[in-house]
């Protein structure tokens, strides 16, 4: 017996219910070091308008949000920072690295200077340019909201695919040397 | 502009002291067995009573240097306006010199960065610590002969993957 459904009934699994919910209400920690900050600030004001996408609420806790966008450089001694409130935030999580800067180090090949985020924690999103101009933002936006809605199920299960897991980079490039495990020494290791 | 004076006054005490003057800034190179009496004096008797900076150059590789590292003191005397450039030339192993913040209070800080960025040690100052770098950090990094890349410090974190924590 078939079942008449009325014209108001949207049939859909579950998975992709959380998933529409998810990235329609994408909540944004900004972690802004630097001058892309500044755009990430012009993103969420009047004229470009970040609420059209519903990601307005920037909360400065990461208890709230569920998007973290690494808006600039990141130095050393901030990185532990960033890895704590990344881990402060609630699953299910998302990343946006912002700018040449955070992905890539940029211009700062320095001692001091983390040479992309994603050597040390998981990454979404990556926006070049130096900084970006909110478009760009908002393009990084759309696109994670695709990969949430496609990607994404009620449980969090895709964290846990094999598939997804980034290779650990820094460990990769450089084993670790030495004695100390905060600062094990790499010898004679002129250019990295 | 410091007048002649100041100069004179410093060469008359030490007689070793080389001075000169570039576009109406007077600068003085001291002996490094004398900075804590020059600068006592430049304290004392001569007014300079604002310490601007202390900074510090590496002069490795740099054509007919005779010492590695060059300490400055830059000095100002707030009731005439002069200035002075105060500089000690000093070489390993005696990379140790004292410190001024009995004399300027603010020297603290200061002592500290030179410390943490060249390894010049100052002796009596009450908490010499990196004040930039992690504690746990081993070089001094605006030495010259330092990698600019560094030597693998920023490479040595704990990787956070997906779906931990």
């Amino acid at each position: 017996m078939a079942v008449e459904l009325p014209d108001n009934v949207v049939v859909t699994k579950l998975d992709e219910l959380a998933s529409w919910c998810r990235k329609n209400s994408l909540w944004p920690m900004p972690f802004a070091t630097a001058c892309c900050g500044i755009e990430l600030m012009a993103t969420g004001a009047s004229r470009h308008d970040l609420a059209r996408f519903g990601a307005e609420v920037f909360r400065f806790s990461p208890r709230q949000c569920d998007l973290m966008i690494v808006a600039g450089r990141v130095v050393m001694k901030m990185l532990p920072v960033l890895q704590r409130i990344w881990q402060q935030m609630h699953e299910p999580k998302w990343c946006i690295s912002m700018g040449a800067c955070a992905s890539t180090g940029g211009v700062f090949d320095t001692y001091c200077v983390v040479q992309g985020i994603d050597r040390f924690m998981p990454v979404d999103m990556y926006v070049p340019g130096c900084p970006p101009r909110p478009e760009q933002l908002i393009q990084a936006i759309i696109d994670l909201q695709d990969k949430i809605q496609s990607e994404g199920t009620i449980d969090g299960a895709e964290f846990d695919l094999f598939e997804r897991q980034q290779p650990k980079r820094a460990l990769v490039e450089l084993p670790i040397l030495g004695q100390s495990p905060v600062f094990p020494r790499a010898p004679s290791c002129q250019r990295l | 502009m410091a007048d002649a004076s100041v100069t004179d006054r410093i060469k008359q005490r030490f007689p070793e002291a080389r001075a000169d003057e570039f576009r109406g800034q007077s600068r003085i190179v001291v002996p490094a067995a004398n900075l804590e009496e020059a600068l006592t004096l430049a304290h004392g008797e001569l007014g300079f009573d604002l310490l601007v900076d202390i900074t510090c150059v590496d002069y490795l590789h740099f054509r007919e240097a005779r010492n590695r590292y060059g300490l400055v003191y830059l000095l100002v005397n707030t009731t005439t306006n002069d200035r002075l450039t105060l500089r000690v030339m000093l070489d390993e192993p005696q990379l140790t010199v004292p410190s001024a913040v009995p004399l300027w209070e603010g020297a603290n800080w200061m002592e500290r960065e030179v410390w943490d960025m060249f390894g010049i040690r100052f002796d009596g100052h009450p908490d010499l610590r990196r004040i930039l770098l992690p504690e746990e950090f081993e070089s001094h990094p605006l030495r010259k002969d330092y990698p600019l890349q560094g030597r693998g410090e920023r490479h040595n974190f704990p990787v956070i993957a997906r779906g931990e924590a």
